[in-house]
């Protein structure tokens, strides 16, 4: 029995991938019903005071509201899955173009802020739970105590006054697309990442110092160090490693919920982000694009769990051969 | 020249004293036994002894002198941790109590063996490989050249202390150190890690230094022993000395509490005694998935069973074999197929909540089947309110109970961090009669206590069937304290009834292989060195 050969690895991935489109299936499911069940007519409320029968009939044609329910979801479906999300009741765009514009925002936010997150949690947690009870595992605990309970508006704020105003050395808000304008992307992208990256900071380092504080008093840590291992072996090869499991979890879940948009710090930077493009959805009744956007979401989370699912796999041989 | 000299060591945390002065020394091929409860400083003394302590805020003081052919000599006491890791896995090796918790789950077995050789050996991951091949090879690891890719949870028990002492050996030390290394095991699992260490000793000249709490396990494998109570040594003899001459009170309570086969039967009970639990064809299965789709578990296999009113029946077998499966169907806690009457009323599926109090349950571990946020009066006392029972009585209903257990009543405000390993199963017990239950199911109830401590728990136990006329089901592994605890006895192997018989018939003469296995395999009173003679 050969364990090591991606064989398993291969099996655990057809898996998790036929269990990614059940839940898909589900999600097509409720969103669809969205629609369906809001109380009234979506497409009154859509219009409001623009209301007159002409632009009802026509917006109703064109959401394809007017056909039987199973025929809507038939389309519904197979729209979907072709990229198709109908039509923005409000501005009357495709609701994919006008969830893919605000994707790359969104992506460049959640990338960069997770950076950071790991940049800093990652050491400043194994660092603390090494040193339990120690000068070193105090600052730290006492420093994220306080990353998680600054507001993320708060700490946006304070960061524009310091990096923005005092220093002038970045601008205060605004995008700039990575293709266009690398530069100009990479100025306005560091005072929103920090503040979102910052509070995911704070938030993992806790769980990590708690995960390498638990393997540290393990067992089989105990076995490294009589063997006469060096401590960065024991760390790194033993500690660090198992620690990492759990946490892998708590980073895919901070990940999923930057990317389904962060509305105070976008708002705070002028960041176009899926997370105002929702807010206002919202705030309109545009019920195409809501539909949208929770799919949207949903994706994007079924898609982090997926990733999240594998790296576990990859790195804990009982979850790939159990 | 002895491989190892302690004298005079100290261990402190904070104000409390561990380990208060003690030495001994030990030659090569020799195996020295520590023998001492839990508390009394053994695993402290071996490991402050050798470097590998690691408990914050300790203080040791003494000498450990190690002496090592390829390493030369060194004091290990206040040595640098660098030069502590040239010893450790190199000079001294260790196996330590739990397997499953001693080897990471994350790496493969060549990479843990290897692990050592390529610190101390530059050996490159070629030749480490061959070597490690060679070491599952000798600790009887079956088909090792598949199983160098393979992980620990892959493994039985057994086979992963195997691959414990494989890594603890890998360089060949001077001396190996064996902490409880058999304790977690199942008693046929023991005897073979007991005569594997030995085997290997006699080739590789070892010198080991074997811990545990069990006289019996000492007197097999070791030639002197060393007796710790609160941290001192009490006595340090050959062991067929100690054995047959102790000369210490302490070393004599040691060797009386110690489970022997042979010991007592419990007080015959009137023949005509009423069947109180009928137990017909229970069959459980476990559904689980493999990669090659869903399957199950065969946990239990079509086994039936009397017990009569007042009398033991000792349930016993190695883990797996379905013991407690056959107690948590019972109690309603897994599903079963099957029939079960207790006094004539249906027990399995859906029954009447006042039907299922008839039963209770007493839990193997002390520590974990106490809430810590519940005193131990509030303990006792739950039973009786989730059933509503004796309203505005409760208190009283505790002391009675209190007093029953033989705990003082001023121990019902107690939390259970205040209370021993005994004290709390005690309280467990308590808790369990609490509804004058016909039946208690008592589940390893006494394996996880000293053996002094378990002596008592089940002469108490003796005694409330005698005062109570109480009917129990005892389910345990150690063949010794069921053969003094039950009036029939049924052997369980793999989910599958074995033998089921009157205890005395059994144990005079077991008919079947597995049982008399068992019977084998249990370490014999006098130390083998006596019938080595």
């Amino acid at each position: 029995m050969r364990s090591g050969s991606p064989r398993a690895l291969v099996v655990f991935l057809g898996g998790r991938l036929l269990y990614s489109a059940v839940v898909l299936f589900g999600v097509l499911v409720l969103t669809f019903a969205i629609v369906q069940l809001v109380p009234g007519d979506p497409i009154r409320l859509a219009l409001g005071t623009r209301f007159n029968q002409e632009a009802y009939d026509a917006l109703r044609a064109a959401s394809g509201l007017d056909r039987p329910l199973s025929e809507q979801f038939f389309s519904y479906v197979t729209g979907a899955l072709t990229g198709d999300l109908g039509v923005s009741f409000r501005s009357g765009q495709p609701v994919t173009l006008l969830l893919l514009e605000r994707l790359p925002a969104t992506i460049s936010l959640a990338v960069v802020g997770l950076l950071i997150a790991l940049l800093i949690s990652v050491p400043a947690g194994i660092w603390a739970g090494l040193r339990e009870g120690r000068l070193a595992d105090g600052i730290v605990r006492v420093t994220s105590q306080f990353g998680v309970s600054i507001p993320d508006f708060w700490m946006g704020l304070l960061l524009i006054t310091l990096f923005a105003g005092v220093l002038g050395w970045l601008p205060s808000s605004g995008y700039a697309p990575l293709a266009e304008d690398p530069a100009g992307w990479a100025r306005r992208v560091i005072l929103p990442a920090l503040t979102v990256g910052l509070v995911a900071a704070a938030i993992l380092t806790r769980y990590i110092r708690a995960a390498v504080l638990e393997v540290a008093h393990a067992g089989f840590v105990r076995t490294a160090r009589s063997k006469g291992l060096a401590p960065s072996v024991v760390t790194g090869r033993h500690i660090v490693r198992n620690a990492l499991v759990p946490v892998l979890t708590i980073v895919g879940i901070q990940l999923a919920t930057i990317l389904s948009g962060v509305i105070v710090v976008e708002v705070v930077f002028a960041w176009p982000g899926l997370g105002r493009l929702v807010y206002d959805a919202v705030a309109a009744r545009d019920y195409a694009l809501i539909q949208g956007a929770v799919l949207l979401i949903a994706v994007l989370f079924l898609f982090v769990n997926l990733i999240v699912d594998v790296l576990s796999a990859i790195v804990d041989p009982r979850i790939r051969l159990s | 020249m002895n491989v190892l000299e302690v004298a005079d060591l100290h261990v402190s945390i904070g104000r409390t004293d561990i380990v208060r002065g003690v030495s001994f020394a030990l030659e090569p091929e020799q195996t020295l036994g520590i023998v001492g409860e839990s508390g009394s400083g053994k695993s402290m003394t071996v490991l402050a002894a050798t470097g590998l302590l690691d408990a914050p805020g300790a203080r040791v003081s003494g000498s450990s002198f190690l002496h090592d052919e390829r390493l030369g000599d060194s004091q290990l006491i206040g040595q640098t941790p660098k030069a502590l890791r040239r010893v450790h896995g190199d000079a001294i090796g260790f196996v330590f109590q739990d397997p499953s918790t001693s080897l990471n789950p994350l790496l493969t077995l060549e990479r843990q063996i290897t692990e050592s050789l390529e610190a101390h050996r530059n050996m490159t991951r070629r030749a480490a490989r061959v070597r490690a091949l060679d070491l599952l090879t000798a600790v009887g690891i079956p088909s090792p050249e598949n199983r160098l890719d393979a992980y620990p949870h892959q493994l039985s028990g057994g086979q992963r202390q195997r691959v414990m002492i494989a890594i603890a050996l890998a360089c060949d030390p001077a001396l190996l150190i064996a902490d409880e290394p058999t304790t977690a095991l199942d008693v046929t699992t023991q005897a073979q890690i007991i005569s594997l260490v030995r085997d290997l000793q006699e080739q590789r000249g070892t010198a080991v230094v074997w811990i545990s709490h069990d006289l019996g396990v000492i007197g097999q494998v070791a030639d002197s022993c060393l007796v710790l109570q609160e941290g001192r040594v009490v006595e340090h003899r050959p062991i067929v000395d100690l054995v047959d001459a102790p000369a210490h009170p302490y070393t004599q309570v040691l060797l009386a509490a110690r489970p022997r086969l042979g010991g007592s039967p419990p007080p015959p009970v009137d023949d005509s005694g009423a069947v109180l639990l009928d137990v017909a064809n229970l069959d459980v299965r476990f559904p689980v998935s493999t990669p090659t789709g869903r399957t199950h578990v065969h946990a239990v296999q079509d086994v039936s069973f009397q017990v009569r009113r007042g009398t033991t029946l000792g349930l016993v077998g190695e883990s797996g074999s379905g013991k407690s499966t056959i107690a948590n169907a019972l109690t309603g806690l897994v599903r079963a197929n099957g029939d079960a009457w207790l006094d004539g009323q249906v027990l399995l599926g859906k029954v009447p909540r006042d039907r299922r109090r008839r039963l209770a349950m007493v839990f193997q571990d002390p520590f974990s089947s106490l809430d810590p946020r519940i005193s131990a009066g509030g303990a006792v006392a739950e039973p009786l309110r989730v059933h509503r029972l004796r309203p505005g009585r409760h208190r009283e209903r505790v002391a009675e109970l209190f007093d029953l257990v033989r705990l003082p009543g001023a121990f019902a405000s107690r939390f259970p961090h205040e209370l021993s390993g005994g004290q709390r199963q005690r309280v467990s017990i308590a808790r369990a009669l609490a509804l004058e239950p016909d039946l208690l199911i008592l589940d390893e109830a006494t394996a996880s206590l000293d053996a002094s401590i378990q002596a008592q728990v089940l002469q108490l136990l003796r005694d409330l069937q005698q005062e109570l006329a109480l009917t129990y089901l005892f389910i345990a592994h150690d063949l010794a304290i069921v053969q003094d605890m039950s009036h029939d006895v049924l052997v369980m192997r793999e989910g599958v009834a074995v033998e089921y018989r009157p205890a005395a018939d059994l144990f005079a003469d077991p008919r079947e292989q597995y049982t008399q296995r068992l019977l084998a395999a249990i370490p014999p009173e006098r130390p083998r060195a006596a019938l080595e003679r």
